[in-house]
């Protein structure tokens, strides 16, 4: 499955929420104000596995759009539209924390 | 007319929602009213004012680049949350230079931006008449 | 929707997309004020123009139509002392600065100009 987060931790408990159900097998993008939990901060452990096995993406444009491109956490993989669509094709499901 | 003290509170990232580009907004606005206005940014509002901010992938005005005319508005204090920025793993670098000209200094350009503790901001706001939050 | 060169503007005769701007558009405003931006020799021609292309200069840097006395400001730094006051910008644009210079320039109307 593919999960989507569109909300800063520091605001919302999207991401905890997501990550208290996720699976083995599924994957996390981040876009819009959930870029903010790409970047290197004191929630950043909440990711730091799953980042490890490959499986965090975020989405460019919102990371550029903050100014957070140089301020990614380890592992982060950008991707831009297209590797949404990509993303959603492969991993099926999709579900999105809001 | 006698001034108040405005202060506007700036709790929201850029772009997820509309908030800051609302708050920027109403400073530009009441800037026209010529009170005393400071702006303090805290939580995910801190990420507002980062430097190198590019908008162009997701199709949104960059208004970052507004903060940079507060200075000709008279609005200079801008007060930034130390817990709210360390908490996100940012320094004052990653924030961008805002400056104003200081009139009564021979138009010395001045930072505009300060990084203040929750305790310094909780003085700061005790001084005002009014509080925005945004 | 009213359209002047074929690009859509407000009821009050502002451009609704910035990128639409173009010198014909200016020109054609400036006739239905009765001020001509479109003959060199026309009284005033250069000195609105100048204003007009520092209005434009403005919005690229800060994403604004600056506010009448922050526009004051930044005509006198850039063009010259004696042209930063309201009284010489009057005299280029009789309905505004704000108002009619940043109209002619493509700019929205001024955040907090009624």
């Amino acid at each position: 499955m593919l999960h989507t987060v569109n909300k800063s931790s520091f605001e919302r408990n999207s991401l905890q929420t997501c990550l208290n159900t996720i699976d083995d097998s599924s994957v996390i993008l981040f876009i819009e104000d959930g870029v903010i939990n790409a970047a290197n901060n004191t929630k950043s452990s909440m990711i730091a596995d799953l980042a490890t096995q490959g499986r965090v993406f975020a989405l460019q444009g919102d990371v550029e759009a903050r100014g957070i491109s140089s301020k990614l956490a380890d592992n982060i993989k950008l991707v831009d539209y297209a590797g949404f669509v990509d993303l959603v094709v492969k991993h099926g499901t999709a579900v999105s924390w809001v | 007319m006698a001034t108040k003290k405005f202060m506007y509170l700036n709790r929201r990232s850029s772009f997820g929602t509309v908030y800051a580009i609302e708050s920027l907004e109403v400073v530009l606005i009441a800037a026209a009213f010529e009170q005393d206005v400071s702006l303090a940014f805290m939580d995910d509002g801190v990420y507002q004012i980062v430097e190198g901010q590019n908008s162009d992938g997701i199709g949104m005005k960059n208004f970052s680049k507004t903060f940079h005319a507060l200075g000709d508005y008279d609005i200079n204090k801008l007060y930034v949350s130390k817990e709210s920025l360390e908490e996100r793993g940012l320094t004052e670098s990653d924030l961008m230079p805002l400056v104003y000209e200081d009139e009564d200094d021979d138009w010395a350009e001045k930072p505009s931006i300060k990084i203040v503790t929750n305790d310094e901001l909780t003085a700061i706001m005790s001084e005002q008449d009014v509080c925005l939050s945004f | 929707m009213a359209q002047i060169c074929g690009a859509d503007v407000d009821e009050e005769g502002f451009l609704v997309n910035l990128k639409d701007w173009t010198r014909e558009i200016a020109i054609e405003m400036g006739k239905s004020d009765e001020i001509d931006l479109e003959n060199e020799e026309a009284e005033l021609y250069s000195e609105r123009w100048e204003v007009l292309n520092l209005l434009r200069d403005y919005f690229e840097e800060y994403q604004i139509a600056p506010a009448v006395r922050v526009l004051t400001k930044a005509v006198g730094k850039k063009l010259g002392k004696d042209k930063g006051n309201s009284k010489y910008l009057y005299t280029l644009f009789p309905y505004g600065p704000g108002k009619q210079g940043c109209k002619f320039a493509g700019l929205p109307k001024p955040t907090g100009c009624i």
